[in-house]
């Protein structure tokens, strides 16, 4: 079990007070000024020292992303932009940071920032996310009057700005394009790329987007150092991560742990097991409803990290685990999903917009078992001509979830097909 | 916006930013470099729909407040149509005084949202998603998920989260909210924030 001590968000669950004078009694914005005196190269390999992978979902090591920044100015400013839009299902970890640990994140944007050459960071949260805004909000304020960011930020001789930009909204707005065009004061359309956003990204200057967890661990890494951040977990999986355990459990909950936990650990440790014990399982989504569904057979051993998951057809996402127990109807619960990315599609590529809708309508019927028995394969077959066809990952994430439903609960489609049918036939009968 | 249908709400002629508004413009202005100022669309409609709640007690966006966006930030009026109907937080005709927005996505859904929406139907009288109460008080809005997972099923009701809901509770909270009380936000089963049940496993220190 991870100790307390290595813990990076002391105040997870808001405890003790949030703002600066707590979070200086919690170690933040020691000496910042120190950390950036080592010089942007110093940081950036630090960076991918520490094995830090991104922690919104698709793990792209953090220290490489930020090497693609320009290393000298143009004349065009540069722009850190965090991705505090959280609306991935299942996910609720940013929630906790913004409005228990501001600061981490705040203190994080000038380090990163200056890591990557950013003259200021806009923070994306999403619009619904109100009172956690106005934490956030009173943290910068506190920021500013205190010298921490603006010019001279921290001491460092370096001018910074961090401005809090609030979304409307619109779970496309956490795909990095998306949010680049809705800061942007536009539909949250996503861009084709290339070009990339370190090349051309906010106002068509160079621009990183990084999530909120990511960001927010980047001071902790920066002061213990690389080495204590990778020893934590497992190669190329390393530190810690905050889990989202929701669903079918006795004490739903948020837990910051070792990445690699044991999935059944993390579940009994600290969320107090499967409702009606470790045999009830029925199925776990791992890492926020975009990634495969797993049945229990799977959960018994599997570990909680990138590799690991992605090697059993699954993937970490955003960490956020949803437990659903044996009373659970799983077809519906994946066609909830399969209501949600159609309720999400943008609209803008064909196969995303028909699509998800074609997803939608067809799991609706699974539901009921209103269906042909080849129409699993047809279904299957559709969410692979959506995915990877798109401009974003929002096709994919509305194939997997149906496509992980087959691979593991083919022979209950396939039954309440067959009830249906023998419903009808009975009724026709009488 | 479209005549095909007659609306049945009315759209007020003109709008303008009253002063208590026009107090927050220049903030939110200063965030966006020169020439950007297109950035503060977001911004600026909800400042519009805050201050039609403030002043009408229904929070939402007349065509004419987006004109008057439109205006102040130099954009043609369509360009800020098509935000306004594509963000969702935006409400482009008159809603009740509270507004209930309740998540149905899966992670709610294994917690019992069915029931936090069965109970404020019976509590308010609402049939349909989008309607309003008899009596103009509250609007229903199904919504997907709103980012606090481990509490669900949640209930935003205006800017609050009603967290850790069930049927009783829900009920509860509207008629409390029908009383003028303002039941305050977060579990209503008294977890602290995302701790488990019976408060945190880790974090024992008494630093976190």
């Amino acid at each position: 079990m991870l100790a307390d001590k290595d813990r990076i968000f002391t105040n997870l669950y808001g405890l003790n007070d949030w703002r600066l004078a707590g979070a200086r009694a919690r170690g933040d914005w020691d000496n910042t000024a120190a950390i950036l005196a080592r010089g942007r190269d110093h940081l950036i390999e630090e960076a991918k020292a520490s094995g830090l992978r991104g922690r919104g979902g698709a793990g792209f090591p953090t220290g490489v992303k930020w090497s693609f920044m320009p290393k000298k100015s143009d004349g065009r400013p540069a722009y850190l932009v965090v991705n505090a839009d959280e609306s991935e299902p299942g996910t609720c970890k940013d929630r906790d940071i913004i409005r228990h640990d501001p600061h981490k994140l705040l203190e994080g944007c000038l380090i990163a920032g200056f890591a990557m050459g950013a003259t200021a960071a806009y923070i994306y949260i999403r619009g619904e996310f109100y009172n956690e805004a106005r934490h956030l909000e009173a943290a910068r304020g506190e920021c500013y009057e205190a010298g921490l960011i603006g010019r001279n930020a921290a001491g460092s001789g370096y001018d910074f700005d961090v401005f809090i930009h609030r979304g409307a909204g619109a779970y496309i707005c956490g795909e990095e394009t998306g949010l680049l065009e809705s800061l942007e004061g536009k539909k949250g359309l996503p861009r084709l790329k290339p070009p990339f956003p370190a090349a051309v990204g906010l106002y068509g200057c160079p621009s990183t987007v990084n999530n909120v967890e990511t960001i927010a661990m980047v001071p902790d890494i920066m002061r213990r150092g690389a080495a204590w951040f990778s020893a934590l977990g497992r190669p190329r999986n390393s530190g810690t991560k905050v889990f989202c355990i929701s669903g079918h459990v006795e004490k739903p909950c948020n837990v910051e742990e070792e990445m690699g936990i044991p999935l059944r650990e993390l579940i009994e440790k600290y969320a107090g097991g499967v409702r009606g014990g470790w045999d009830n399982l029925l199925a776990v989504i791992p890492g926020g409803a975009s990634v495969p569904v797993l049945p229990k057979s799977i959960c018994d051993t599997v570990l909680m990290d990138f590799d690991s998951l992605a090697a059993v057809k699954s993937g970490l996402g955003t960490a956020a685990v949803i437990v659903m127990d044996r009373s659970t109807d799983v077809i519906k619960a994946i066609a909830r999903l399969s209501r949600f990315y159609k309720h999400e599609s943008c609209g803008q590529c064909t196969p995303c917009r028909e699509g998800t809708g074609w997803l939608m309508r067809v799991m609706d019927r699974l539901v009921e078992g209103r269906a042909e028995i080849e129409e699993i394969d047809i279904l299957d077959k559709v969410t692979r001509q959506i995915e990877g066809h798109t401009i974003c990952a929002l096709g994919d994430a509305a194939a997997w979830p149906v496509q992980g439903l087959i691979r593991h609960f083919r022979p209950l489609i396939e039954e309440r097909i067959s009830a249906f049918r023998q419903r009808s036939v009975s009724l026709a009968a009488e | 916006m479209s005549a095909e249908q007659e609306p049945d709400f009315v759209q007020p002629e003109h709008f303008a930013f009253d002063a208590e508004s026009e107090q927050a413009i220049p903030g939110i202005l200063a965030k966006y470099p020169p020439g950007r100022q297109a950035s503060a669309v977001l911004p600026l409609l909800d400042l519009a729909q805050r201050q039609m709640q403030r002043t009408t007690g229904s929070a939402w966006i007349p065509t004419a407040a987006m004109n008057v966006v439109a205006e102040r930030l130099a954009m043609p009026p369509v360009r800020v149509y098509e935000v306004a109907t594509f963000y969702l937080m935006f409400n482009l005709r008159p809603i009740g005084k509270f507004h209930l927005q309740l998540c149905t996505t899966t992670p709610c859904w294994l917690r019992g949202s069915d029931e936090v929406v069965a109970a404020c139907r019976k509590a308010t009288g609402i049939a349909g998603w989008h309607e309003t109460s008899a009596d103009g008080l509250f609007t229903m809005t199904e919504v997907e998920c709103l980012g606090g997972c481990v509490n669900a099923p949640i209930l935003q009701v205006n800017d609050d989260f009603y967290e850790d809901m069930d049927g009783p509770a829900t009920e509860r909270l509207i008629e409390a909210l029908r009383r003028g009380e303002t039941p305050p936000p977060g579990s209503a089963i008294g977890r602290q924030g995302s701790a488990p049940l019976g408060g945190p496993l880790t974090l024992l220190d008494g630093k976190g």
